[in-house]
């Protein structure tokens, strides 16, 4: 590997083989997904052009504030993290587990029915391939699987975009995952915006990928431009905001009575914002319902959060009353417990929690009082 | 059961999809308790089995699933029994099932209570309430199995003569050689002649040493916080002490969240654990 953090080969395409690229993960069945500007945020929808991508905008973002600016050139992927990640797509907000009829013969809902589904995401950053990797864990690497996670996952083609601009919320860097996406990923893009040319430099994870890196215009990539998107990257990893990941787990569990808990508990609404929008977030409820004469019963899955007050209620009474408790689950969960659970962080860096949060609670800060005072 | 019904089972692999059973016969315990037996299940072509201390998913038609642990004998896998406090939503809808009518189960699911890990020692029962319905099984096992063990002392607590479960097997419990059932109640009544006070008066009736011995809790979490106090007095060291815990369950297979202590899943790492690993965790409010 040179340097330049890239590792050979690095194939080089002119910027209008975008097209050609998801005409060709299109005519292979691939259903493809990416970032769309719709009610004034950059969010990830379904796309079948170029002109579907939010050309030439990007974002400003800082506790409980989000906003887009016209960018002066014409990047495709100029801006920071959309307002909600891909979990939308692997994990549905809601799911129907099942209905059954009153003389109990269930009606499952048509089998494996995702396992059919071939999704494409275009424009994924590293620390969304990270968030996709941590809930890879979460939800098929213990005894019980996740069947609908699973059947999308499999299918599922993956277009990573490194960064080279970072939002005022992102943490990334500090956390190890990113500005640069090193795994993960069947083609992972760098986008260039020289004086003379727009271009991406392309790396493939595996063989899928190079099978679509041979479709398209792509000559190999010189050692000067990988140097000139190896700096781009290397500029946006230099962050200034860090949350020290080395202490934090096991500083954290160990000031579970820290007078912090108590401050944020005041400012938080316990909204659940925060966890709609973190990327590896994957707690659910589910809901059963009937029809008006009983004749049948649907139970349906959907996110919950653990700011609700119901979340830790039983019959005989509720385990987390207080929001100073709801904060402190979340926060000691992303940071902490989630290590043990599954051997990794359940933080990734987006910083997504902090833009979304209506009061502008900032993680990073809540961290560092509790953490090192 | 119908063929339509077979067939779905035999398809179906996901965790998240109910087996339905037949309701064989309906026992109220007390005035808000009450013990389902159904016909066991064939899970996806396996015959239903399950250790002492799991707990099943129950859904009740419509109104949605509670975490119910499994209170009938192990060695009996036939039928399986589930003894149910009528407290919330769907615990009322349950309530109102008799013979013949069906429960969803998804099941067994968790951890056990270390039976096998008290061969050769004494074993000391302490439990509250609708506590004492995932012991059963264990109290069973420990029976059928009763030359392996020493003592086995069986401390139960209720709220009043009329909130105690099993009445008839303490009884029978209690003639077996070298097991011990003692019995209080908060509140007595006219009739009552026993003890009277919280579970943990009890051991100064009994003689528990801590060598060689595993202890099994099960009951509020106030009354077991209690208990393992006395037990710490008597010199029980952390893991010697098991319990099981109660927390919110959607889903009982670790994948929705709810049911978290710290880092431990209650229904895929408990809900039975050794108390060295969670000692820590119970000692702060609202973890």
């Amino acid at each position: 590997m040179a340097n330049n953090g890239f590792e050979q080969p690095v194939f080089k395409i002119q910027s209008d083989e975008m097209q050609r690229l998801l005409d060709a993960l299109r005519q292979n069945g691939y259903r493809t997904l990416g970032p769309i500007i719709k009610d004034e945020a950059i969010v990830y929808d379904e796309i079948s052009t170029v002109g579907d991508l939010p050309r030439g905008w990007t974002d400003e973002q800082g506790p409980a504030s989000y906003r887009l600016v016209k960018r002066n050139d014409d990047a495709y992927f100029g801006f920071n993290v959309p307002a909600q990640s891909w979990k939308k797509f692997l994990y549905p907000s809601e799911r129907e587990l099942f209905r059954v009829r009153r003389d109990s013969r269930v009606q499952s809902p048509s089998e494996n029915r995702e396992s059919s589904l071939k999704y494409a995401f275009i424009g994924v950053r590293p620390c969304e391939l990270k968030a996709i990797s941590i809930q890879d864990r979460v939800f098929t690497s213990t005894e019980y699987k996740d069947e609908s996670y699973s059947g999308i996952r499999h299918g599922l083609f993956i277009v990573a975009v490194n960064c080279t601009s970072s939002g005022d919320d992102c943490f990334c860097a500090s956390m190890k995952t990113g500005p640069m996406a090193k795994r993960h990923f069947d083609l992972s893009l760098t986008e260039v915006i020289a004086p003379s040319e727009h271009y991406f430099l392309v790396e493939h994870g595996n063989e899928l990928g190079a099978s679509f890196v041979r479709g398209l215009n792509a000559t190999e990539a010189s050692e000067a431009e990988m140097n000139v998107a190896g700096d781009l990257i290397e500029r946006a990893g230099k962050q200034t905001r860090r949350i020290e990941i080395d202490r934090t787990p096991e500083l954290l569990s160990a000031r579970l009575d820290h007078p912090e808990w108590n401050v944020v508990a005041k400012k938080c609404l316990t909204c659940g914002n925060c966890t709609l929008v973190c990327p590896t977030c994957f707690c659910s409820t589910v809901e059963d319902t009937t029809d008006l004469i009983g004749s049948f019963a649907t139970r349906r899955r959907k996110w919950d959060s653990c700011f609700t007050l119901d979340f830790a209620k039983v019959a005989g009474g509720n385990f987390r009353m207080t929001s100073r408790s709801r904060y402190r689950q979340w926060v000691t969960h992303k940071l902490s417990t989630w290590v043990e659970q599954f051997g990794t962080l359940g933080c990734v860096g987006c910083g997504r929690c902090i833009t979304w949060c209506p009061v502008g609670i900032d993680i990073i800060s809540e961290v560092q009082k509790i953490t090192e005072t | 059961m119908t063929e339509t019904l077979i067939e779905a089972e035999e398809k179906v692999a996901d965790p998240l999809l109910p087996t339905f059973a037949f309701i064989k016969r309906v026992i109220w315990e007390t005035d808000d308790t009450f013990t389902l037996f159904v016909d066991s299940p064939a899970i996806n072509g396996r015959l239903f089995s399950f250790r002492p201390g799991q707990f099943n998913m129950v859904y009740a038609f419509g109104s949605g699933e509670s975490a119910i642990s499994i209170s009938s004998d192990p060695s009996r896998p036939s039928v399986i029994a589930h003894t149910i406090h009528k407290v919330g939503t769907v615990t009322t809808s349950l309530s109102s099932l008799r013979r013949g009518d069906m429960i969803g189960i998804r099941g067994p699911f968790g951890a056990g209570w270390p039976i096998d890990r008290a061969v050769g020692k004494d074993v000391c029962i302490v439990t509250g309430g609708i506590g004492i319905a995932p012991l059963r099984p264990a109290i069973y096992s420990l029976i059928k199995r009763r030359a392996e063990f020493g003592r086995i002392i069986i401390l139960y607590g209720a709220r009043s003569p009329l909130d105690l479960l099993y009445r008839v097997e303490l009884e029978a419990w209690s003639k077996v050689p070298n097991v011990e059932v003692i019995v209080t109640v908060d509140r007595g009544d006219s009739s009552w002649k026993g003890h009277i006070g919280v579970v943990t008066n009890l051991f100064s009736y009994v003689k528990v040493e801590s060598q060689d011995t595993i202890a099994m809790v099960c009951g509020p979490e106030i009354m077991m916080k209690f208990t393992v106090e006395e037990l710490q007095r008597r010199g029980f060291e952390n893991d010697q002490i098991f319990l099981s815990l109660e927390r919110n369950m959607k889903c009982g297979i670790g994948l929705c969240g709810h049911c978290q202590l710290g880092p431990k899943f209650i229904c895929k790492d408990g809900p039975v654990f050794q108390l060295s690993d969670v000692s820590h965790l119970l000692e702060k409010k609202e973890v």
